[in-house]
């Protein structure tokens, strides 16, 4: 297996951030604190060994919530991407196999979608609902979908026209079962791709939603909350911008990393010149 | 290349008045009652109902579409909630300090990513090249709010060298007052050869376009390394090899061109993505755009601004892209007969 150094290190990062999301409670020295617990005695207190990241304007410990805010955000993508994937992939393979008027239809819904960029449709989305980060989920899953269902329906294109779904055909297999069985395993690999690295993205939105206001609200502790909750503070709190905002840059470095080393060996386009 | 031009801008269209659409949906039938919003909570049912009919929700919803429609085209885009003022106005106002701020930072991204990219591919595999991928993939992954605080902190707080708020020092301007022609204060105070006012908007201007620049910085490099690795794979490059040309031109000369055509591409995608970008920016460095508008249209709640801004920025984008095929058509024969 080739040493790739990249891939290695995203791999490493993205299975720290996993296992302190799933392990948070236990990894956590004030757990409370990434709930509504207050100490407003022990506010504004700088990195130390007890609070290695400092604590906020009303004393909460930063590194328990920096902790804790690790099983918002991943959360907050795997929901995101299954979704995409749940509704896109059918609605692609579908449009793509049999073509004609649904896929049409498909195209044109699509590209309207798609002529927003990714993080402005969530943030008019999420601008109109209630901010929580139920509400900031739901806009970034419904302008994220549509990626995939083109996806989808480009490798069902290309599948549906070679010779073996022919044979399927002429063996009588009805249209659902060629679907299932065949159309479907073959198209997911771009599929697995683009997840992957929309992880990173995912993430990166949800914080840009919570900066602004439209997404988590106090006290759950979304990294991208605790960046604008530190704003006002960072010229002298330097800590409350400062941590929250690595957590997110490490995260999405990861998981992206993980992602192009997962594009560079599965998609055989990719030919390095010698 | 008549009917190719034709043909894209009639799908075009057809996609605009689809995002016009998309955006009625999210405006007016998503949050419930306009009208509730709009009279407040403590209207009497009368009120309610002559809101109602202003608002023209009483009517059936195609027809509330076919208005809102034709609203848009007539530049009547609502009047904003928060400075009373018509929505396109205000856009029209606050646009240039964007295009501004984005035109630098892509300016910054492409000088910095290109050069990049090719270091990049020109030793694949080596440490340049992992380096490079590294500040790219870096590039990509940075939170650009958290990029803009941690730069205030170090060069204008640590470092005092360069300033953080507002397009240009309100001092220089009161002694050297600025004509205003694009509203642009650096290509104005260029045009006019107004040297103090040019160095304080181009100094304000530097932090900013840094932080913009990151995200297209790192697509561009990426973007670059993969398509001059490909073109130096096709047959033509191996051609030029196999007679004997040193790398060093065949890098140069043959695998060049080629390469840079997908560039053009993403560079559309990346413009409109930073200046969506913006949004998260332009309020930290006090800078009077299109983004701050829509981050405190944001915090004030006020739909008609912020669905204006989304409109206005997705129309920009399907133009962007239009523009950006044609051209492509344009220099490479093969995409017209698609």
């Amino acid at each position: 297996m080739r040493g790739n150094p990249l891939l290695v290190s995203g791999l490493v990062i993205a299975t720290f951030f996993l296992l302190v999301a799933v392990f948070a409670p236990l990894l956590a020295p004030y757990p409370a604190d990434a709930g509504s617990a207050t100490h407003p005695l022990s506010s504004f207190l700088p990195p130390s060994w007890h609070h290695p990241f400092g604590t906020d304007d009303v004393g909460r410990d930063l590194f328990s919530r920096v902790i804790y805010g690790t099983r918002i955000s991943l959360t907050i993508a795997a929901v995101v991407i299954a979704f995409s994937c749940v509704v896109g992939i059918p609605l692609g393979i579908v449009a793509g196999y049999f073509g004609g008027i649904v896929d049409d239809v498909l195209m044109r819904v699509t590209d309207v979608f798609l002529a927003f960029p990714a993080l402005l449709l969530a943030l008019a989305l999420a601008s109109v609902l209630t901010p929580s980060v139920a509400n900031a989920t739901l806009a970034i899953a419904l302008t994220w979908w549509p990626w995939y269902a083109r996806l989808a329906r480009g490798q069902a294109v290309s599948i549906a026209g070679r010779p073996y779904i022919e044979s399927c055909r002429a063996l009588g297999l009805g249209s659902f079962r060629i679907l299932l069985r065949h159309v479907l395993p073959n198209s997911v690999t771009p599929v697995i791709v683009q997840a992957s690295l929309d992880v990173g993205g995912v993430i990166l939105t949800a914080a840009a939603l919570s900066f602004l206001g439209l997404g988590a609200q106090d006290p759950t502790p979304e990294w991208g909350l605790l960046v604008s909750q530190g704003e006002p503070y960072f010229t002298t709190q330097w800590w409350l911008v400062t941590f929250p905002g690595l957590a997110i840059l490490v995260a999405a470095l990861a998981f992206n990393l993980v992602g192009d080393g997962l594009r560079d060996r599965l998609d055989p386009r990719r030919v390095i010149a010698r | 290349m008549t009917r190719f031009i034709a043909h894209r801008v009639a799908l075009g269209l057809l996609v605009v008045v689809g995002v016009v659409v998309l955006t009625f949906v999210i405006a007016r039938v998503i949050p419930g009652d306009p009208a509730t919003n709009w009279v407040g909570p403590h209207a009497s049912p009368v009120q309610l109902a002559r809101a109602r009919h202003t608002l023209g929700l009483d009517r059936p919803l195609p027809a509330q579409i076919v208005d809102y429609l034709r609203g848009i085209v007539s530049g009547d885009w609502g009047i904003s909630i928060h400075t009373k003022q018509p929505v396109l106005s205000d856009l029209g106002t606050r646009a240039p300090a964007s295009i501004e701020l984005v035109a630098a930072g892509m300016f910054l991204a492409l000088l910095a990513g290109i050069p990049l990219g090719l270091l990049s591919a020109r030793w694949a595999g080596r440490a340049p090249d992992v380096g490079v991928r590294l500040v790219a993939v870096v590039g990509v992954s940075m939170p650009v709010f958290w990029l803009a605080l941690i730069l205030q902190l170090i060069f204008f707080q640590k470092l005092q060298v360069l300033p953080v708020s507002g397009q240009y020092d309100p001092d220089v301007a009161a002694a050297h007052p600025l004509q205003a022609y694009t509203h642009m204060p650096v290509v104005d105070s260029l045009v006019a050869g107004n040297w103090p006012m040019f160095r304080s908007s181009l100094t304000h201007l530097v932090l900013p376009a840094i932080v913009v620049a990151a995200y297209p910085m790192g697509v561009v490099a990426r973007m670059v390394r993969a398509s001059v690795l490909e073109t130096l794979g096709e047959d033509h490059v191996r051609m030029t090899r196999a007679l004997g040309f040193p790398e060093r031109t065949i890098f140069a000369h043959f695998a060049l061109r080629p390469a840079l055509n997908p560039v053009v591409s993403v560079i559309a995608l990346v413009f409109a993505y930073a200046l969506v970008n913006t949004f998260l920016v332009e309020a930290i460095f006090d800078w009077n755009g299109l983004g701050s508008y829509a981050a405190d249209s944001i915090q004030a709640l006020d739909t008609p601004a912020v669905i204006g801004v989304t409109l206005f920025i997705a129309i920009f984008y399907v133009v962007a892209n239009l523009v950006v095929d044609i051209v492509q058509a344009f220099v490479d024969p093969r995409i017209r007969l698609r």
